[in-house]
C-alpha cells in the first residue's frame, strides 16, 4: 500500500524515478480525526516496519497529561490509537515538531522525508539536508519503503535561490531582537510564496532558535521549504554560491517599515485584556526555557491568565534537571508534552484571547482555536502574563 | 453547458458541482474544517464560506503538512469539495485524492488549469469535470 501510494504520487512531482532516503520525521502522527487513524491503523495491521530511523511529529494528544486540560474522552482514545499504530510500524518516539532540538538529526546533504512544515524549513535551510515539502500520510509511506521521489529539493538545481531579498539599513538593535526573526520570517513567506530565497544585508549571526521561529513563520504564511542567508546557512557562504550562479528571477527589498507593518499583521486585535500565553510553536527548546527562566524568576502569573509551554517529553525532562523547571512552575506556567493546542482539543473554552511570541501560533490559532492574537517578544509575554493584559515594552520595534 | 476547457488531470474523475473561486491560496490545515466544510482561515478571501461539494479552483495550498490530513478527513466526513482545480501542480491535494481512493473509494478529481482558463470561471455556475479531464461550464 505505501508502495502504491508512492508510486502514484512520483509523477505528480514530477519524477521519473526514485531514490533511497536514510532518515524520515514524520507529521502522519498528527490525529485529525477517524480518518487519519483509520490510515495509520491498515499500515500497521498490514504488518508496515519503516525501513530507516523515523522520528515521529506530535500527536493529538499529551498521552499521560491530557486529563489535566479539557481534551474528551473520545478524541484522546482516537489520537492515543494513533500514537499505538506509529508504534508499531517502529518509528522513534520523540513526538516533537522540533526534531532538530534531538540526537536524531540529520546530517548535511543527508538524502531524508520529512513531513512538518517547521521541520522541512529547518532541515533544507539549516542544516543542508535534503527533502521534499511532503504532506502528512506521505511521509510514512517514504519511511516505510525506504524511497522518495527523485525530484525537487532531494536534487542540486532546485536549491538554488531564485529571489534575492535584500534587508535594507534594518538597525542592528533590530536584527538583535528576537521578534524579528518570525516577523521576518511571516515577510518572507508572503513575498516569495514556495520559491527558494536567499536573505542578504543580516549583520549578525542568529541562533538556532531565531532560525528556527524564521523557519516556521515563512512555511506558515508562504509555503517555504528552504531559505538560504548568505554568510549564515550551509548552501549560502556566498551570494553566488546560494544561486548557485543561476540568474535570478526577482529582487525583493525589504525595509523596516515593511517589517513594522507583518510585525502588526501577526496580532489580530488591539484588545488589551488576555487570556492565555502560549509558547513554543516549534517545540520550546532548553535555551528558551533558561530564557523564560530568567524572566520568570521570582515571579507570579497574573490568577487570569494561563500560560501553556509546549515541548518534547525529553526536553521537558532535561529541564527538570535543571533548576529552572521550577521557577516556572513557581511563576504558575503549565506545561504539555508530546503535541500543541493547535493539534490537541485541550484549551478551555473561556481562553478566546491569546498571546504568543510564535509567529506560528499566531496565524494559526484564529482559525484554528478561534481566538485573537497578540504577538510579541518573550519578555512581553511574561511581562503581560503578570498583569493580565497586553505589555509592551520600549525596545526597537519603537525605536527603529 | 457554455463553456468547455480540457484540463490536465492529476487524479483523474467525475464530478458536478458550483465553481468556487479563490484568488487566495489556502491552507486546508487552519483554513477549512473538515466537519462542515467551512472556509475557517479568518484571513482568507472566502472566510466563513462552505466549500463543501463545490468545484474549489484555487492557486495552490500553502503552510502547513497537515493539509492533506484535513482534506482526507473532510472526504471521510462526507463535506469536501466535490473537485479541485489549482493552477499548479499540488501534490497536497493529489495524496488526499489517492488515498480517499484507497480508503474509501472515494472520488475527488484533481486538475490543473491555467491561469488564463481559471480568470474565465466564475463563482457560483455550475461545473461538470470528466474522466478524460474535460472541464464545462455555464
Amino acid at each position: 500500500m505505501a508502495m502504491s501510494i508512492l508510486v502514484r504520487m512520483a509523477p505528480v512531482y514530477g519524477a521519473e524515478r526514485l531514490l533511497d532516503i536514510t532518515a524520515a520525521h514524520i507529521d502522519s502522527s498528527v490525529y485529525m480525526g477517524p480518518a487519519t487513524l483509520q490510515f495509520a491503523e491498515k499500515l500497521a495491521g498490514l504488518g508496515a516496519r519503516v525501513r530507516v530511523p523515523s522520528t515521529l511529529n506530535v500527536s493529538g494528544v499529551d498521552e499521560h497529561g491530557w486529563k489535566a486540560w479539557s481534551v474528551d474522552h473520545e478524541w484522546a482514545t482516537g489520537a492515543a490509537r494513533q500514537m499505538d499504530a506509529y508504534r508499531k510500524m517502529g518509528c522513534i518516539e520523540t513526538w516533537t515538531c522540533a526534531p532538530y532540538q534531538t540526537e536524531y538529526r540529520p546530517k548535511f546533504g543527508q538524502q531524508i522525508a520529512a513531513g512538518e512544515s517547521n521541520a522541512i524549513a529547518f532541515y533544507n535551510s539549516v542544516i543542508g539536508a535534503r527533502t521534499e515539502r511532503y504532506p502528512d500520510l506521505l511521509d510514512i509511506c517514504a519511511a516505510i519503503t525506504g524511497r522518495a521521489p527523485a525530484s525537487g529539493l532531494h536534487l542540486d538545481a532546485p536549491r538554488a535561490a531564485r529571489i534575492v531579498v535584500r534587508l535594507d539599513h534594518i538597525p542592528l538593535a533590530l536584527q538583535e531582537e528576537s521578534t524579528f526573526y518570525p516577523v521576518l520570517g511571516h515577510e518572507l513567506g508572503i513575498r516569495t510564496g514556495g520559491n527558494v530565497a536567499v536573505i542578504t544585508g543580516l549583520d549578525v549571526r542568529p541562533t538556532e532558535d531565531q532560525l528556527k521561529a524564521l523557519g516556521a513563520a515563512a512555511a506558515s504564511s508562504g509555503q517555504v521549504a528552504l531559505f538560504h542567508i548568505e554568510g549564515v546557512t550551509p548552501e549560502a557562504p556566498t551570494l553566488e554560491a546560494a544561486t548557485q550562479g543561476l540568474p535570478v528571477e526577482r529582487h525583493e527589498t525589504v525595509t523596516v517599515s515593511d517589517l513594522k507593518r507583518a510585525r502588526q499583521a501577526l496580532s489580530t486585535t488591539d484588545e488589551p485584556a488576555i487570556d492565555a500565553i502560549l509558547l513554543g510553536s516549534p517545540h520550546f527548546s532548553f535555551d528558551e526555557f533558561r530564557h523564560l527562566a530568567d524572566l520568570a524568576k521570582g515571579r507570579e502569573k497574573h490568577p487570569d491568565v494561563e500560560v501553556i509551554i509546549t515541548c518534547s517529553r525529553t526536553m521537558r525532562d532535561l529541564v527538570e534537571r535543571t533548576g529552572h523547571m521550577n521557577v516556572i512552575r513557581e511563576f504558575g506556567a503549565r506545561i504539555t508534552v508530546d503535541t500543541c493546542p493547535l493539534v490537541t482539543p485541550m484549551l478551555p473554552g473561556r481562553v478566546k484571547r491569546i498571546m504568543t511570541n510564535s509567529a506560528k501560533y499566531a496565524y494559526y490559532a484564529p482559525g484554528l482555536l478561534g481566538t485573537s492574537v497578540r504577538f510579541g517578544s518573550l519578555a512581553d509575554c511574561v511581562a503581560s502574563a503578570r498583569s493580565g493584559h497586553y505589555e509592551e515594552s520600549e525596545g526597537p520595534w519603537t525605536t527603529a | 453547458m457554455d463553456h468547455r476547457v480540457k484540463a490536465t488531470c492529476i487524479v483523474a474523475g467525475t464530478a458536478t458541482g458550483p465553481l468556487l473561486l479563490s484568488a487566495e491560496p489556502l491552507s486546508f490545515w487552519g483554513g477549512y474544517d473538515p466537519k462542515t466544510g467551512e472556509i475557517i482561515d479568518r484571513r482568507h478571501p472566502l472566510s466563513g464560506q462552505s466549500a463543501a461539494g463545490t468545484v474549489l479552483a484555487l492557486p495552490f495550498t500553502r503552510g502547513s503538512s497537515t493539509s492533506t490530513a484535513i482534506l482526507l478527513e473532510s472526504v471521510r466526513a462526507g463535506f469536501a469539495p466535490s473537485a479541485i482545480l489549482s493552477t499548479a501542480v499540488d501534490p497536497f491535494l493529489a495524496l488526499a485524492s489517492i488515498v480517499a481512493r484507497e480508503l474509501y473509494d472515494a472520488n475527488l478529481p484533481i486538475l490543473v488549469i491555467t491561469k488564463e482558463q481559471m480568470a474565465g470561471l466564475t463563482t457560483g455556475v455550475i461545473a461538470q469535470i470528466e474522466q478524460d479531464g474535460t472541464l464545462s461550464w455555464g
